[in-house]
């Protein structure tokens, strides 16, 4: 580095920890070295975030929250405003693309137990996140005013009104309106745009500090500040810059290549990323036949309509729906193994991870389809088994027969 | 223990592929080609002429059409704006090639004249599909129980008139009887027989709908004629740019074991 920068270099550190934070989460932040595919997804999720601020950006410039303009300025911004149409693939794809990537990033933590102690509020700050990213899709979904946003919110925000006493009260406020109106699509557009945003920008920072704290698991669940050199480095790690910064390089260009094929060549993905019934300006006098939410929701949409109505009230069906993610929140004391990695555990584990992951996709799929009878029991069967997954998780854990667990991390 | 589950899904997802065609009359297949001008141009022209008196386009402009689909400006000007601007004066002004794709006819009395307002064209494609478009067009015919004359088999008592009637002639619905799952009798649709001819033959006639599809799809979408080629060039330069980043990545970890 030439003087003149070190100066400057040397100013700022003198006023701000610059060098510091950059040596303390890059430059020697240690990382198991034996990081696998899995591991990609946490700098996707940030990729994504970041993609989806700046997208969002340049959409609120042209749209306009407005019962009578909303539709129009989204069709604006797909024809007349240059690039446009590119923007609102980038954001509209970037929405389920979130999704994907975060699911995935919390099926990583479940398989390698990145929740287990000393990590819980890591996973605790991580499910936080995805409650305030499915808050920012459901209120994101109203804005292009079609059909289904309108009738979507309609319905969920009428979830709240099952709540006993006060709601009622409690989804005219949230609307503030007897129906979804003008008056709800502005306060979800405050609230996407910034309420949520901010959230869950702090959340992600708080995720991240947690995460350097206590450093990051592995695929062998193991501890590689249990092990260090003479100079106290962890002999497992490797400095995440520039080694994992290189790597996930890889990882975003190869997920790149995914992400623009479906935004240049599928952006509907055949209704399943844009409703096809979306494209029909939302009727508050025309209920469609079929209303479901987009994929990403519809397993807990699955839950809520399998469970049936109790004292003449839906609020059962709520709570069940609520408990579905409250739930998570516990998981780091539910797990009662003594091993973190799947790779180390016995059948019991891995056979409920496996009845639980397929449970939770067949409820995805039903909560896409009407509510037929036979569907309906088959919804109530899944649902039954997603919570048994939690209930007797600290049974199945403790009896399950671990491995013994190396001292050192493996490749594999 | 998967594999029954995996099988079941699959037994399920069956009936819902089927049940997805919607009205459940099978669609025919519009088989739109956008690549070619010269059928979206006569889309066009078709659209201004027989839809556009009572269905809007009202996010498209004229000129971009224009542009898109190879007409200049006084061309468009001469042969697809046929309305005049009320918006202002009562007496009308012209409308400018810029303006949008709007119509004189008021919602209110729309509203009366076929029960419900005829809705907005810009974004059908997208809402209903290339191919129900196309069949649903194809699907006209006489019924005098309808307040305009005619029926349709894929929209039941729909509002619409057959506009297209002096293009197509005139078509009446054969029903057959055949026995149900319960042995009962059922009267099912078993085609159409041309009653009058009209100024086009079947085959032209699905040609010059399926013109005119293909421009509504267009219409949906303007940004579709330009997206697939921005497309290939941003996959094409990610891919290129994978080796290099793979090259980087296999360099720095050579000596991590």
């Amino acid at each position: 580095m030439t003087t003149k920068t070190q100066a400057l270099l040397d100013w700022i550190d003198a006023r701000f920890p610059l060098t510091k934070m950059w040596k303390e989460h890059l430059s020697e932040y240690y990382a198991p070295k034996n990081f696998n595919f899995w591991y990609f997804f946490g700098s996707l999720a940030l990729l994504v975030l970041v993609m989806q601020i700046v997208t969002g950006i340049f959409l609120t410039m042209h749209y306009k929250p407005d019962e009578n303009l909303a539709f129009a300025s989204v069709e604006y911004i797909m024809r007349d405003v240059p690039w446009g149409w590119l923007i609102r693939y980038l954001h509209s794809t970037g929405a389920s693309a979130f999704f994907i990537v975060v699911y995935l990033h919390m099926y990583r933590g479940l398989i390698y137990g990145s929740y287990k102690k000393p990590r819980e509020l890591i996973w605790i700050f991580g499910v936080l996140i995805y409650v305030a990213l499915m808050a920012e899709a459901f209120m994101g979904y109203l804005l292009p005013w079609g059909q289904m946003s309108y009738w979507g919110a309609q319905v969920i925000v009428n979830l709240f009104s099952a709540v006993p006493f006060v709601g009622e009260d409690l989804a005219i406020w949230l609307r503030g309106d007897y129906v979804v109106s003008d008056a709800t699509l502005n306060r979800f557009f405050a609230f996407h745009v910034i309420a949520v945003p901010l959230v869950l920008l702090l959340l992600v920072v708080a995720h991240i500090i947690a995460l350097h704290e206590v450093g990051s698991n592995n695929p062998d669940g193991i501890e590689i500040k249990a092990r260090k050199d003479a100079d106290g480095k962890p002999l497992d790690g490797i400095p995440f810059h520039p080694y994992y910064t290189v790597k996930d390089i890889v990882g975003v260009v190869v997920f790149l290549i995914f992400f623009a094929a479906v935004v240049f060549f599928a952006p509907e993905l055949g209704g399943w990323f844009l409703e096809h019934d979306n494209f029909v300006p939302a009727d508050p006098l025309k209920t469609p036949e079929h209303i479901k939410p987009l994929w990403y929701f519809t397993p807990f949409y699955a839950i809520l309509r399998a469970v049936p109505p109790m004292f003449d009230s839906q609020f059962p069906g709520v709570l069940a729906m609520g408990l579905a993610i409250v739930v998570l929140f516990f998981l780091p004391w539910l797990d009662r193994s003594p091993v973190k990695s799947i790779r180390y555990r016995g059948p019991l584990f891995k056979g409920a991870l496996a009845i639980f992951i397929i449970s939770f996709v067949a409820l995805g799929w039903l909560g896409t389809q009407p509510a037929t009878p036979v569907l309906t029991n088959l919804a109530r069967v899944f649902s039954v088994l997603y919570f048994a997954f939690f209930i007797f998780m600290p049974w199945f854990t403790k009896a399950d027969k671990t491995k013994p667990v190396p001292e050192r991390v493996t490749f594999k | 223990m998967r594999k029954p589950i995996f099988v079941l899904l699959l037994g399920l997802l069956a009936p819902a592929m089927v049940s997805a065609a919607g009205s459940g009359v099978p669609l025919d297949s519009a088989d739109v080609d956008l690549g070619n001008k010269r059928s979206l141009r006569n889309g066009a022209r078709l659209f201004v002429n027989y839809c556009m008196g009572c269905h809007s386009l009202a996010y498209q402009r004229y000129n971009r059409l224009g542009r898109d689909l190879g007409i200049p400006d006084d061309l468009v000007k001469e042969n697809l704006i046929f309305t005049a601007d009320f918006s202002r004066k009562p007496e009308g002004e012209p409308v400018k090639v810029g303006s949008l794709m709007t119509i004189a006819m008021p919602k209110d009395k729309a509203k009366a004249w076929f029960g419900t307002p005829p809705p907005d064209l810009s974004v059908i494609a997208r809402s209903r599909g290339a191919d129900w478009l196309y069949t649903y067009l194809r699907s006209f015919y006489v019924d005098p129980k309808r307040p305009f004359g005619a029926n349709n088999t894929v929209f039941k008592d729909v509002g619409m008139p057959n506009v297209l009637w002096e293009l197509e002639g005139l078509k009446a619905a054969r029903y057959e009887k055949v026995k149900g799952h319960d042995g009962k009798e059922v009267e099912k649709f078993a085609g159409f027989d041309q009653i009058q001819p009209g100024k086009l033959t079947p085959v032209e006639f699905d040609s010059a709908v399926r013109d005119l599809v293909a421009f509504l799809v267009y219409v949906g979408e303007p940004a579709k004629l330009e997206r697939y080629n921005v497309g290939l060039w941003v996959i094409l330069f990610l891919i290129i740019l994978f080796f290099p980043a793979y090259a980087l990545k296999k360099e720095y970890w050579k000596d991590v074991h």
